[in-house]
């Protein structure tokens, strides 16, 4: 029998990071990813890694980019609000192509919103989230399994691509309780041995520098065209999705993370009432998985986006079928879980 | 003939953007020779400000990033914990380090980081065109306080280091300037005892230097030193602030 833990989400993230090689943790209490925070405070302390329980999110982003410099794997987690301070570092990462890993465990909002599991921060993740012109890989995991296993891959993706890697799941992953496969690996990918780049100390080469502001005429512009290919290959090469009975479904449902679990029961009851329903479970939001979308047009009737959220993934289905399949969203918000009844409701609607 | 006056290795020969008279140029040099000094040149690692010093990457020939405004102390406390034996300071202007970067400032001192910074107080955001700074002089004239610094409205010349002395976690704090041959020495030697303290594990250590900007000033570089002489020092006097080893002996 597979060796198996039960697990708590946030403490699965916490786990995959150190897997992943994280060798220095800064974060900020803020609900409901504390037990995130307590569990590195602990277990970074216990592997003899950087610990640090910064003022605010934003000195705690900071602290990442400044230990992603001198060439460690960095991590930082937090909910809706402290991510939204932590935009401004992220901005700066990109821009000195900094690795890094940013787990959001999204809770309601706008404001402060409430501390219940949302998904309104796929907008923020998925168009860069600061100011400036970029993207990052998102990954979204659907189960504990994923929290862990997302996470630690996450540093790899960082590494390879110079640029930070979000983690986006929500409260209700956070909190809760699954069995998890614990995968050890060589925490220190081949990519590691690779950073040429970083700044420690300028001994036996010359200095280096790290910046974001270039200021010369055109300058910005080049960078930003060279990390424009960067965006291309994460497009071509990153994709994740899992899909589900799309070979005969009429009606295909479209959730990621916490809604993908409430799609998969709502296909099963409307499978057992005879209705053709297939599932399209986004992993990675960005890159957005446009292809396996764009392919079912002809053969589907008509997609159900699923939601925490008034509507936002949904704009990128949309994108996907281009017109030529109709969308339709079903979603709560502030904190509001979708209902299986009404999902499959929606189905039967949309097929009359 | 023996040369006895040269540019430090650790200054690059590039020319610099600062204006005629702006104290920046000294305080780079400064720190570039006790860089040289302390023969740690190829285990240092800068962080430059957002504010007139942005490009201080440029003229320091060691390795050098740049962080968001505000932020240094936070980005050499990452630096600072994940390679503790390398030398890590900051250099910050006092729009950087006391206004959009006090909570890092404060923090980074109460957590006792073992780093350097280098504070520069001019009393003015000189980049964005001689907006008042936290540390503007009552009645200064900017140009965001074009009738004078009322503190009914804009409050007070902020003292962050005195500020910061306070703290369990700071180790040494002094006030410097450079309007002065005789000055510029003494703040080589806090500057150098910074960089000492650091080198011996002792934490945190700040340096305040009162510097020239006689264009946001509106007074040419001689009377600008003069400037800090008659209108700073006053309000932001000179001297050891906080030093744990003078403490010690029972000196301060």
């Amino acid at each position: 029998m597979e060796n198996r833990i039960l697990m708590q989400g946030n403490h699965a993230v916490g786990e995959g990071g150190l897997q992943g090689g994280c060798q220095a943790y800064f974060g900020y209490p803020i609900t409901p990813q504390n037990e995130l925070t307590q569990y590195m405070a602990k277990r970074m302390v216990e592997e003899r890694k950087v610990f640090i329980q910064a003022e605010s999110e934003l000195a705690a982003i900071n602290m990442v980019f400044g230990a992603s410099l001198v060439g460690a794997r960095a991590m930082t987690t937090s909910s809706s609000p402290g991510i939204s301070l932590k935009q401004e570092g992220i901005s700066y990462m990109v821009g000195c192509e900094l690795p890094g890993v940013i787990v959001n465990i999204q809770r309601g909002g706008p404001g402060l919103g409430n501390i219940a599991g949302a998904q309104g921060d796929y907008f923020q993740a998925t168009r860069g989230g600061g100011h400036g012109d970029y993207y990052l890989i998102v990954l979204a995991p659907d189960s504990v399994q994923e929290m862990y296993d997302l996470t630690r891959e996450a540093f790899d993706l960082a590494d390879k691509y110079r640029n930070p890697v979000i983690v986006l799941a929500d409260g209700i992953l956070g909190q809760m309780l699954e069995p998890v496969k614990i995968v050890k690996k060589n925490p220190m990918s081949n990519f590691s041995a690779k950073k040429d780049w970083i700044l420690d100390g300028c001994k036996g080469r010359k200095p280096r520098m790290v910046r974001s502001l270039l200021m010369g005429e055109g300058v910005l512009e080049e960078h930003n065209l060279k990390l424009g290919k960067k965006y291309e290959r994460m497009r071509k090469s990153e994709v994740r999705v899992e899909t589900d009975n799309l070979e005969d479904a009429e009606v295909a449902l479209v959730g990621y993370g916490i809604s993908a679990r409430i799609c998969k029961e709502a296909m099963e009851i409307a499978r057992q009432k005879g209705i053709k329903v297939g599932l399209v479970r986004p992993i990675t939001l960005w890159p957005f998985p446009e292809k396996v979308i764009a392919e079912n047009v002809d053969r589907l009737k008509a997609f159900l986006v699923i939601e925490m959220s008034l509507g936002q993934m949904v704009e990128d289905v949309r994108l996907a079928t281009n017109g030529k399949c109709p969308v339709y969203f079903y979603g709560r918000t502030g904190g509001g879980i979708p209902e299986v009844d009404v999902i499959v409701e929606r189905i039967e609607k949309i097929l009359k | 003939m023996k040369k006895i006056f040269s540019r430090p290795e650790s200054l690059t020969a590039k020319r610099n953007i600062y204006c005629s008279g702006c104290g920046h140029g000294i305080v780079h040099r400064l720190i570039a020779e006790v860089i040289d000094e302390l023969g740690i040149r190829e285990k240092t690692i800068g962080v430059a400000p957002v504010g007139c010093a942005v490009f201080a990457y440029d003229y320091w020939n060691f390795d050098v990033t740049e962080a968001a405004h505000g932020r240094p102390p936070a980005v050499a406390t990452g630096i600072k914990r994940v390679l503790p034996d390398r030398v890590v300071f900051t250099y910050q202007g006092d729009g950087d380090l006391a206004a959009i970067g006090t909570a890092e400032t404060v923090h980074a001192a109460n957590r006792g980081e073992n780093i350097t910074i280098i504070f520069v107080n001019n009393g003015v955001y000189g980049m964005t065109g001689g907006q008042m700074a936290p540390t503007t002089l009552i009645a200064q004239k900017t140009t965001t306080t074009p009738l004078g610094r009322d503190p009914k409205i804009a409050g007070y010349p902020i003292k962050i280091s005195e500020a910061l002395g306070q703290l369990e976690g700071s180790v040494y704090i002094e006030r410097v300037t450079v309007n002065s041959p005789k000055n510029t020495i003494k703040a080589k030697r806090a500057i150098k005892k910074a960089f000492q303290n650091q080198i011996q594990n002792k934490g945190f250590s700040l340096v305040e230097v009162l510097s020239m900007c006689p264009i946001a000033w509106g007074v040419n570089p001689v009377e600008a030193l003069k400037w800090i002489e008659q209108k700073m020092i006053p309000v932001f006097p000179l001297g050891v602030i906080k030093d744990k080893d003078l403490t010690a002996k029972g000196n301060l």
